[in-house]
């Protein structure tokens, strides 16, 4: 899949965005973790869609972290970077972080997004289902967390060796990690809320939201907390997946997507 | 050379299969297993031994800052050396420090150093660390990649606040105050002696040679592992041109003197065993949250005591600690010879001894001070003649004599 360079207008940040495929217009925003390695959801969608998938600032090429501090700047960073990218109503699509992200776009700028699909997004707590302390998290401990199928996880964590105790991978990891983490944090650490829910009322958008059943970091029951909060709602599970929902059954959340809009 | 007697303060009841059954000491252990009427002679049993230390000569005691840590219980340390101004007189109080970014606002330190200060009569050493990744982020939950930009503002609002005379308005990012008016401040001025304890970031070495402060390694794995470190230290202080005090530097040891070195390991191995394998337990997960270091210093391989893999603690003997000098032990003389070599090699002009281990009792622990106080640090004071023992810039300055209280306001 192909990236290139944008220049945000006036500072200069230099933003890389992926871009793939033919037909409407749809925007995705990656979750904490970033893209993956040939990303199996970023390759469904764009088979049926013309996505643009920016990277935050501490991921991949894209720069200006130190810009970023607080989620008001998140969302409007965002927002920017999508009349940057010029693109026609799109479908906006935000997985887990990028989920959070999305619906704070959805809230503060009603009539700009006015269809979002949310993939098991990040930005609520109920104290009864406590989201998992990612930040504290080993890298063998991940796949499990992410994925229904862990085995299969692992690989797709680490481009098909499936070797995590490898030195060579987890040196990379721990850099790469710590500045993508490290940016997630801003509005993730130590608790992923940041007002969110007093917000989601303004929501005017058509919204999807989709959950993995068998998610093991933000619990589906979530799920239904913002469906009930989001006035136009819709929420589909999706059996034998874990929180990366998108990677895990990509086909399942191209369809639900097809569907709904 | 300057010996500053210094405390953490640990839980000494954490049981024998403590490692089997907890992933960490710090951060997530059940505080079940601190018992308060058990804590209440703990407390000042340790307090006593700090006023020890004081009586048999060292130059001071000090005291840390750890939050949710069973081998560190000062969540406060401002309180321990409060009660430690009234029952002292000379030492210096090493307070290193208060974990500046965690207060709210930071003034609140401004504040209360300068109350220890005034209390002490200019006896006040201001310890200003980041704190660890334990404290700082899991504990006390300050978001990782933010915690250094909070630390710059409130180290910047402190300093303000001690040199002003009038209320002055601060908005900084953080903390925003219409009136910034620090009653009281303290004696010495413009501020006490700063000391940084540091974990090998470039950025730190600058900050404290840009302020005078002085560099502390606070490691607990011995100086042939600081030695790296610390020349980066040194290459720093040459490049900026600044003179090469070892009083810009200090380092924190474990210590042990028995009346020979079988003796030491005899009497003190049970201790060290206990401080190395239940003390140190820390989850490496929580050792380094994400963004807490810059991607340039991870880079650099500087990494945390608690991160680096292959230190295999349950695994090492005695003898693996004292000849790798994780610990300094053994009679007065062995233990003259390696700390001699430790100030020389690291050019330290501070020690920071760590002469109560684990869970040692109080016996042992005055039984091994007694020793380093009579037997070894009068052979070390005079390791840096070229600088007369002492640096202004970096110790503190008593006043003289009590001023005279005044009648009350007629």
């Amino acid at each position: 899949m192909k990236s290139r360079l944008i220049k945000l207008k006036p500072s200069g940040t230099r933003i890389e965005v992926v871009e793939a495929g033919k037909g409407r217009d749809l925007l995705f925003l990656h979750g904490a973790g970033g893209h993956m390695l040939n990303d199996p959801l970023l390759e469904a969608l764009a088979g049926k869609y013309r996505v643009s998938a920016p990277l935050l600032p501490g991921y991949g090429r894209s720069e200006g972290e130190d810009g970023l501090r607080d989620m008001l700047d998140f969302t409007l960073h965002t927002l920017d970077v999508m009349e940057a990218l010029d693109l026609k109503k799109p479908i906006v699509v935000g997985h887990s972080m990028g989920g959070m992200i999305a619906a704070e776009m959805a809230a503060i700028a009603r009539t700009e997004v006015s269809k979002l699909c949310l993939l098991a997004p990040a930005g609520l707590w109920l104290d009864d289902h406590p989201v998992v302390d990612i930040f504290s998290k080993l890298p063998f401990e991940l796949p499990a967390l992410l994925f229904h199928d862990a085995e299969a996880g692992k690989k797709l964590m680490t481009a098909g060796s499936g070797n995590m105790d490898d030195p060579e991978f987890l040196k990379q990891f721990l850099v790469t990690n710590a500045r993508r983490l490290g940016m997630a944090g801003k509005i993730l650490f130590p608790i992923p809320d940041r007002g969110l829910a007093h917000r989601l009322y303004r929501i005017a958008a058509k919204t999807l939201i989709v959950w993995g059943k068998e998610d093991a970091l933000i619990p589906a029951v979530y799920g239904e907390t913002f469906r009930n909060a989001i006035p136009k709602a819709e929420l589909v599970k999706i059996a034998k997946a874990g929180h990366a929902v998108g990677q895990e059954k990509p086909d399942a959340v191209l369809k639900a997507i097809r569907k709904f809009f | 050379m300057k010996f500053t007697w210094f405390h953490l303060m640990p839980w000494p009841h954490m049981p024998d299969d403590f490692r089997q059954k907890h992933r960490s000491v710090w951060v997530d252990l059940p505080n079940r297993m601190y018992e308060p009427e058990r804590g209440h002679g703990v407390y000042h049993q340790y307090l006593d031994q700090l006023e020890f230390a004081e009586s048999v000569g060292f130059d001071g005691i000090g005291v840390n800052e750890h939050h949710a840590n069973a081998y560190g219980l000062m969540p406060s340390p401002n309180l321990m050396a409060a009660t430690l101004t009234r029952r002292t007189s000379k030492a210096a109080l090493v307070v290193l420090g208060n974990s500046i970014a965690l207060y709210n606002p930071p003034l609140r330190v401004a504040e209360e150093f300068a109350m220890l200060d005034v209390l002490s009569g200019g006896r006040l050493i201001a310890g200003f660390p980041v704190g660890t990744s334990m404290d700082t982020n899991y504990a006390y939950g300050t978001i990782p990649a933010l915690t250094r930009e909070k630390y710059a503002e409130a180290h910047e609002l402190i300093r303000k606040a001690w040199a002003a005379d009038e209320p002055f308005a601060f908005n900084g990012r953080y903390t925003k105050l219409r009136y910034v008016n620090c009653w009281p401040k303290p004696i010495q001025r413009p501020a006490p002696p700063i000391f940084i304890p540091g974990g090998g970031s470039v950025e730190t070495y600058d900050f404290c040679l840009d302020n005078t402060y002085s560099y502390s390694y606070l490691s607990y794995t011995g100086y042939l592992r600081a030695k790296l470190l610390m020349e980066g230290y040194w290459k720093r202080v040459a490049e900026r041109k600044a003179d090469e005090s070892p009083y810009r530097a200090g380092f924190a040891q474990v210590i042990c003197v028995a009346d020979t070195d079988a003796e030491a390991e005899r009497i003190y191995g049970p201790h060290v065993s206990y401080f190395y394998n239940r003390c140190l337990h820390v989850y490496p997960g929580f050792a380094d949250a994400p963004g807490y270091r810059t991607v340039k210093t991870i880079q650099t391989g500087a990494l945390s005591q608690f991160t680096q893999s292959g230190r295999d603690y349950p695994n090492m003997s005695w003898k693996d600690l004292t000849e790798n000098r994780y610990i300094v032990a053994g009679s007065p003389e062995t233990v003259r010879q390696q700390m001699e070599e430790m100030i020389k090699t690291l050019r330290v002009g501070n020690i920071f001894c760590l002469l109560h281990i684990g869970d040692m009792p109080d016996d042992k622990v005055r039984h091994s001070t007694k020793l380093f106080a009579e037997k070894v640090m009068p052979h070390l004071r005079n390791l840096w003649p070229d600088w007369n023992n002492h640096d202004d810039r970096f110790w503190v300055h008593p006043m003289n004599e009590r001023v005279a209280l005044k009648a009350a306001a007629e």
